[in-house]
């Protein structure tokens, strides 16, 4: 079997006394959504952040696409093709939508260390950010100003960005966050079509959308992994349904 | 699309608006450069008209000042760090303009170019440091690094000292004086701001100032595609102090005398106090709050020694009411939102 584009080994992560992320291990193949899910406090937030490098980890490993990452910045992994999105919308909102993708586009094509060429004239950066906003169905508002877009459409915008990046592998950190209902079919109808070229892993709230997109599903819960699996696997594994779905028919 | 397709597409003239606002607002800026350079371009015949010289070496004083404001903006406004020690290098500037005339040395490019690479060193290795702090520890850091570049003027008693040091003539070019005359030293600063506006201008709108505008926003976003702020901060760190030497260089030139108190750190205060007056990451602003503040300054001194005290309610009203300072009142009055 060939190698999985990314690799996770025993990671670990404590703050003070507590293990927040308790000796994880999972493997995300090339072109597959990875789902992780967990109830609130599991400790999903703190794992992206170890996997995009925004956080470093106790001890563990992970290997992208063949090589170690472990000790990379989050810098040096979007370059290797990691790159994420955010829970809480953090796009340039004094930027226009296409400066926002086009700023991702312009991290990894040449030297930013131009000085003199107006930067929002580019033809070839801005044509890829375009193709990045026709993706996630938002180039009719890409000359608007992010900050006055509506808030799924900021969703939207946020993995546009990390598609911009040019990115292998997408972590997408909860992308339904404080979506109406509306707003997040187009993001799950988005997310179906970016299967399709992309490897993603997904962590989310929402168990519709996580049974309707994961091919395989790991629950997190108080820093371990329970199980892994496929969606019908993870539904029906007892331990699953005692510390997450019980709490949710319960509710 | 969203349910609200419809409407936004309706709408669009306004939700568009900040795109374009932002490009008029940028016309709107260089409108109002234009109109400020020149008013000081013809400032020389009229002084000379109503036979009042000392005009322009007021004038001359503002506009060196200009220079520095906007050098900081840069650092400022665009890169979001405040620096407390920018007269350092308006001072450094100075210094390598008299340190090296008294050796006999009196061109002026040989003493701009030593003034640039003195600067930039400077700004390289502090900033190098300075930038590993953040907020609070970034102003003492620079205020503290400016402190030493003070201290280090007053204790070098082979140039002066405490005293300072007189030139004891304006700097040449290829060993002509065309600089002695007062008009002409003018024209050669309002020369340089207007050379170093155009050059920001394109600075803060090209790949490199769009990184810097990013990070100001958003340093993680940059990150998280890939981005490391550090070299982009610093290098418009380098930039800045680099221009603030020049304005040391026409400083030195303009009061034919050098000395530490153009790096004190009530110097660094009053840099910061034109950009935050006349509007932050304006470019623009930074040029009219020179003017407002040596203006008001020699206005005010006319009714009392305590003029600081008039200054200090003005900076609190402004503050008050014109968020964006000079630049962001006016854009107000215009009716154009901030970009």
């Amino acid at each position: 079997m060939r190698e999985p584009l990314l690799a996770v080994t025993d990671l670990r992560k404590s703050f003070g006394a507590l293990a927040v992320t308790d000796g994880v291990s999972f493997d995300v193949h090339g072109n597959e959504l990875h789902a992780i899910i967990g109830p609130n406090g599991a400790g999903k937030t703190t794992l992206i952040h170890q996997l995009s490098g925004n956080l470093a980890s106790d001890s563990g490993k992970v290997r992208f696409a063949g090589e170690d990452i472990t000790k990379l910045s989050m810098v040096e992994r979007v370059r290797r093709g990691l790159a994420r999105s955010f829970q809480i919308t953090s796009i340039l909102d004094g930027f226009t939508v296409i400066e926002n993708a086009a700023m991702a586009v312009q991290a990894r094509s040449g030297s930013s260390f131009r000085f003199l060429r107006p930067a929002s004239k580019e033809r070839r950066l801005n044509d890829e950010a375009m193709a990045a906003l026709a993706r996630v169905k938002l180039d009719d508002r890409a000359h608007r100003r992010a900050g006055s877009l509506s808030h799924g459409e900021k969703r939207q915008l946020e993995i546009a960005i990390a598609l911009a990046t040019g990115a292998k592998l997408l972590l997408l950190d909860e992308p339904l966050a404080g979506t109406g209902h509306e707003e997040s079919a187009v993001l799950v109808a988005l997310m179906q079509e970016l299967k399709q070229t992309h490897t993603i892993v997904l962590i989310e709230h929402d168990m519709d959308a996580v049974f309707a997109l994961a091919d395989r599903v790991s629950v997190l819960v108080y820093g371990r992994l329970i199980a892994t699996g496929t969606p019908e696997e993870v539904r029906t594994h007892p331990e699953v349904r005692a510390a997450y779905l019980g709490e949710e028919e319960a509710a | 699309m969203s349910a609200g397709s419809d409407v936004a597409v309706s709408g669009a003239v306004p939700d568009v608006a900040p795109r374009r606002g932002g490009m008029l607002a940028g016309r709107g800026s260089a409108l109002a450069a234009a109109l400020i350079f020149s008013a000081l371009a013809v400032l020389p015949p009229i002084a000379l008209a109503i036979g009042d010289p000392f005009l322009v070496v007021m004038a001359t004083r503002i506009v060196v000042f200009a220079i520095a404001a906007l050098s900081l903006d840069l650092v400022l406004g665009y890169g979001a760090m405040v620096s407390f020690g920018h007269a350092a290098f308006v001072g450094l500037g100075a210094y390598a303009v008299a340190i090296l005339a008294s050796h006999g040395i009196d061109d002026v490019l040989v003493q701009a170019l030593a003034a640039i690479l003195l600067c930039s060193l400077f700004a390289l290795v502090t900033g190098a440091i300075s930038l590993r702090t953040k907020g609070v520890y970034f102003i003492m850091i620079t205020l503290a690094f400016g402190q030493m570049a003070y201290f280090f003027m007053v204790s070098l008693s082979a140039y002066g000292g405490d005293d300072g040091l007189t030139l004891s003539a304006r700097s040449t070019l290829f060993g002509l004086p065309v600089l002695a005359g007062d008009i002409s030293l003018f024209y050669a600063s309002l020369a340089v701001l207007v050379l170093a506006f155009l050059g920001l201008r394109a600075l803060t709108l090209s790949r490199f100032g769009r990184v810097l505008r990013g990070t100001r926003e958003n340093p993680i976003r940059m990150q998280a595609i890939g981005f490391q702020p550090f070299a982009f901060q610093l290098t418009a760190y380098v930039i800045a102090g680099a221009l603030a030497g020049l304005a040391g260089v026409l400083l030195a030139n303009q009061a034919e005398f050098v000395s530490p108190a153009y790096m004190s750190w009530q110097r660094s205060g009053e840099l910061i106090v034109m950009v935050v007056l006349g509007g932050m990451g304006t470019l623009v602003g930074p040029i009219g709050g020179a003017i407002a503040f040596l203006l008001l300054e020699d206005w005010l001194a006319h009714f009392s020694e305590h003029w600081k005290l008039g200054l200090g309610v003005l900076l609190v009203l402004l503050v008050l009411f014109t968020r964006g300072g000079i630049a962001g009142g006016v854009e107000r009055l215009f009716g154009r939102a901030r970009p």
